[in-house]
């Protein structure tokens, strides 16, 4: 039996074509209009508010509470501040990824971990001899998203004070409704946003609350495939989409490095031990051998491929998320994992694994696509992520 | 002092790092110390205690009485460590004895053990069928040992294993596997993961002879004898052994003591130091690499490469920070299976006990007799683990009971005796209670009582009683959760995976700490064994 999240009172009567999907066991809307266009624009014209409660969660506490994470994960967890946080990958020793979140120091000595998969096993594994507790919040811990432009205000009216100086990766609490919440401004979209972590048996009030504050201002509950086409456009990455995490993999060529996800950004090799650390200071000495790049499809060849069949381009309007054949010449080189139509670009983006001498911005690839049953190959050029990165998102 | 001519010194020559550093005296750091400093490394071992031999050390318990105190079997004591280490120069004399030990079985009768096995006339009385099969087991179980011999005179390669040494070894061990001949490779590969209930079922239907026999196959296991790979743990215990002799048939003069002894001043004519009363808090890392220890007294010893005849557990998670560690290592070492399941009873007696002799032996030695093994059947053994398994000492444990003073009357005073008695199944971990002092009392109460069936007279000349309870054996030897060779020895457990699949040739994830303890291959029972393969793995690095 798949679980509600603690709003699913609220989301449940709003998904009109009971359009659901499963995340992490739990009832998640794909879109809660028929179509997912209205949320979408939400995203990137107002505030799209999003439940993210079945997100996995983890507070970790004690004396040795940053030096378990900072073990765990490749960021510099011992240099955060109380109220930081860090988006973060973390590696088995061999340096090859198991998952992505966040890490969010609360205290000095208290963390909440946020994972795409149940984590606890782990965390515990490297707890040996540490003085931390590990406590799931997962089902007692509900998370909204509030992603737009209008999000900052509609927040400001909700908890009644300026957000303007809680910068990016920042956290702060407040009370809304006179319900006890903790907001970071992070997301998954690129864009303008919070993320609202509340006591579950205090979800709803809040999620009143919120489409109380924001009506005024469009406040969009906003399902998975509006928010997979932003985080496409973001250039934000998935684990089971593209990427296998090294604990699912079946075979050692399934995995990834962070370099390798375009994420060598979060690898502080600076640190004398992380777990993957020797592994990673090596890749670094001799070079990755794959990327993650954004691809940009051309128009007017695409355009070609589908009028030689009379019919108008055919575009996902919907993001895909299967493996799709990158050439250079007659070989394959690559392999997109995400791609969608940006409504906002105009563009056919994808992103993509390919070959580090192959991955420079502005290297002709071709994609495969599929016309009128038949395969063809449509040019295209590697381009840098994010795709769209608003000035807001982070002032 | 300041002579511009003369360049002072960088390091003074006593701070210059050592060779190797090898953290405890036992029979294995202290056979690894000897082959290393004989290859002209410069080495420190460093004991905790103020003796030398960890578990294999004869030490005086009472008054003018020495006794075997921890173990009283080294196991197998290979003619090739005593040769290459010149262990009878250096004053091991190994005592050859014909004195039985005695099995009674449930039905009042007794059958005879020689340094052989089983005395043929005295297995005659209890089974003529047994007697006649028991030449042609011992033979095959004899081109089986011979085999696991072999193996265990090298790391054994993994099976991905890719170097040229592991190559040649894999390749030179596939050959000698073929030479055991068809029926005999079936044979093993049949016999490691039974029972030795099974195996012993098999063959014979003398209920005291596979009661005695399967004592050898639940040796240091919290396991009874009809339990998987039982068969492999009495393999073990037969490698380099008379085949169905109970314990080893050639015992030092002098106590097991004096083995660890004579390899010590083996490794001191080479130059090795020997520090007592050192206990060592941590291994010294720097950017990853062991680079010596630290001493509980604050003293740092550098040195080149550490080695530790100590546990995993403790050298992986307590003298090295396991934070610092890959959590697959920090857990494969945190999952080895010690369960100590076994006591220590130490007597001093004022007399020899009575002991009759075997039925229907009537060899010369018939009437000296060393030992009584109480494990009148398997049965016995079988209900004697049911207990340990649920967390209880054995209403009715089995004992293997020595009387070391027969063949060497000098570990007593004239006149008098020692008795040394290995009883099992005494669980590290008790379901109820904790090892206390009651605890211990009850244990060697029981120990007697059981006892005394079999020896009329025995409590009434006890002059003195030593009881070791497994957390005793943890303080006092280090043994962790009082097992005797830091680490069961289960199918698991043994080859290229002792202790761990990471540490199987005796190198460490850490570089330059290495493990030479009987934790790694091939294990307990094999005097030194793990000490002359750890040694030979140092030396290759260090040519490296």
């Amino acid at each position: 039996m798949l679980k509600q999240t603690p709003f699913h009172a609220r989301t449940a009567p709003l998904c009109l074509g009971q359009n659901w999907r499963r995340w992490a066991g739990h009832f998640a809307a794909s879109s809660y209009d028929l179509v997912h266009e209205r949320e979408y624009h939400a995203i990137r014209n107002s505030a799209a508010l999003l439940d993210v409660s079945p997100l996995y969660k983890y507070i970790v506490s004690g004396p040795d509470a940053a030096r378990l994470l900072d073990r765990v994960v490749t960021r510099d967890v011992m240099a955060m501040a109380p109220g930081r946080v860090a988006y973060t990958t973390w590696c088995d020793s061999a340096g090859k990824v198991i998952d992505d979140g966040t890490v969010a120091r609360l205290d000095d000595e208290r963390f909440r971990l946020t994972s795409a998969d149940p984590s606890f096993r782990w965390l515990h594994e490297n707890a040996h001899s540490l003085r931390v507790a590990i406590e799931d919040v997962s089902d007692s811990t509900a998370a909204l998203a509030l992603q737009g432009p209008l999000a900052r205000t509609i927040l400001e009216h909700l908890i009644e004070r300026p957000l303007a100086d809680l910068g990016y990766f920042r956290l702060t609490t407040a009370t809304a409704r006179g319900v006890p919440v903790t907001i970071s401004r992070t997301g998954f979209t690129g864009d303008l946003g919070y993320e609202i972590f509340v006591d579950a048996a205090h979800a709803l009030p809040v999620w009143d609350a919120l489409i109380d504050a924001g009506t005024p201002y469009r406040i969009t509950p906003t399902g998975m495939l509006a928010l997979d086409l932003a985080r496409i456009e973001a250039g934000l990455m998935l684990a089971d989409v593209d990427y296998v995490s090294a604990h699912k993999a079946l075979i050692p060529a399934q995995t990834s490095s962070p370099y390798e996800l375009n994420l060598g950004w979060t690898v502080k090799l600076n640190k004398d031990f992380f777990v993957g650390r020797d592994a990673l200071a090596a890749e670094n000495e001799s070079g990755t051998a794959w990327r993650f790049v954004g691809i940009n499809v051309e128009w007017e060849p695409l355009e070609r491929l589908y009028a030689a069949v009379n019919l108008p381009p055919r575009l996902p309007t919907v993001a895909w998320r299967t493996s799709v054949p990158l050439y250079r010449g007659a070989d394959q080189v690559g392999y997109a994992t995400s791609g969608c139509w940006s409504p906002l670009l105009k563009q056919y983006i994808a992103l993509a694994h390919l070959p580090a001498d192959h991955a420079s911005v502005g290297t002709p690839v071709e994609m495969e696509v599929t016309v009128e049953h038949h395969r063809k190959r449509a040019p295209a050029r590697v381009t840098s992520t994010p795709f769209f990165n608003p000035a807001r998102k982070r002032t | 002092m300041n002579d511009p001519l003369i360049p002072a010194p960088t390091t003074p020559r006593t701070q210059a790092p050592y060779d190797a550093v090898i953290i405890g005296a036992g029979l294995n750091g202290l056979t690894a110390a000897a082959y290393l400093a004989r290859a002209g490394a410069r080495v420190v071992v460093l004991e905790r205690r103020a003796t030398i031999g960890g578990s294999t050390t004869t030490e005086e318990f009472a008054p003018g009485f020495r006794a075997d105190t921890c173990r009283h079997d080294a196991g197998w004591i290979s003619p090739h460590l005593v040769r290459e280490l010149d262990l009878e120069q250096h004053g091991l004399k190994l005592l050859a004895t014909g004195a039985r030990v005695v099995a009674p079985g449930a039905d009042g009768g007794r059958l005879a053990f020689g340094a052989q096995g089983p005395v043929t006339e005295s297995l005659r009385h209890h089974s003529p069928r047994d007697a006649a099969r028991f030449p042609v087991f011992a033979a095959r179980i004899a081109a089986l040992c011979g085999f696991l011999e072999q193996l265990y005179a090298k790391p054994v390669p993994s099976p991905d294993a890719s170097s040229r040494a592991d190559l040649t070894t894999a390749a030179q061990l596939g050959l000698r596997f073929r030479g055991l001949g068809r029926r005999n490779m079936v044979e093993l590969l049949r016999a490691l993961p039974m029972s030795v209930a099974e195996l012993l079922d098999d063959e014979f239907e003398s209920p005291v002879l596979k009661g005695a026999l399967a004592t050898r196959g639940v040796l240091h296991l919290c396991q009874g004898p009809r339990a998987a790979a039982t068969a492999f743990n009495f393999l073990h215990h037969q490698v380099g052994q008379h085949v169905g002799a109970i314990g080893a048939s050639t015992v030092p003069l002098g106590g097991l003591g004096s083995l660890a002894q004579a390899i010590a001043d083996s490794a001191r004519a080479a130059g090795a130091e020997i520090r007592l009363d050192s206990p060592v808090a941590r291994v010294l890392v720097l950017a990853g690499q062991a680079v010596g220890v630290v001493l509980e007294s604050g003293e740092e010893i550098a040195a080149r490469r550490v080695v530790s005849g100590v546990s995993p557990r403790h050298t992986f998670l307590e003298l090295c920070d396991p934070s610092r560690l890959a959590p697959e290592f920090v857990r494969a070492v945190d999952n080895v299976r010690y369960r100590g399941a076994w006591a220590k009873v130490n007597l001093a007696l004022d007399q020899l006990p009575a002991l009759s002799a075997g039925d229907g032996d009537t060899g010369a030695d018939s009437s000296r007799v060393r030992g009584i093994v109480v494990a009148p059947e398997m049965d016995y053994l079988e209900r004697a683990y049911d207990d340990a398994k649920y967390g209880r000492v054995s209403a009715n444990p089995w004992l293997d009971a020595r009387i070391p003073t027969v063949d060497d009357p000098a570990l007593a005073p004239n006149g008098k005796h020692v008795m040394s008695i290995h009883v099992q199944y005494s669980p590290y971990r008790l379901r109820e209670g904790a090892w206390d002092s009651p605890a211990r009392e009850a244990l060697g109460d029981l120990v007697m009582a059981t006892l005394e069936r079999h020896v009329p007279g025995l409590t009434e000349s006890v002059l003195h009683r030593q009881v070791l309870t497994p957390l005793d054996l943890e303080q006092t030897y280090a043994l962790p959760e009082g097992h005797a060779y830091d680490g069961e020895m289960m199918l698991d457990q043994a080859l290229f995976m002792r202790p761990v699949p990471a540490c199987s040739h005796y190198r460490s994830p850490v570089p330059g700490l290495y493990v030479c303890g009987s934790g790694a291959h091939p294990g307990g029972a094999i005097a030194g064994g793990v000490g002359a393969n750890a040694a030979r793995a140092v030396l290759a690095d260090r040519k490296g």
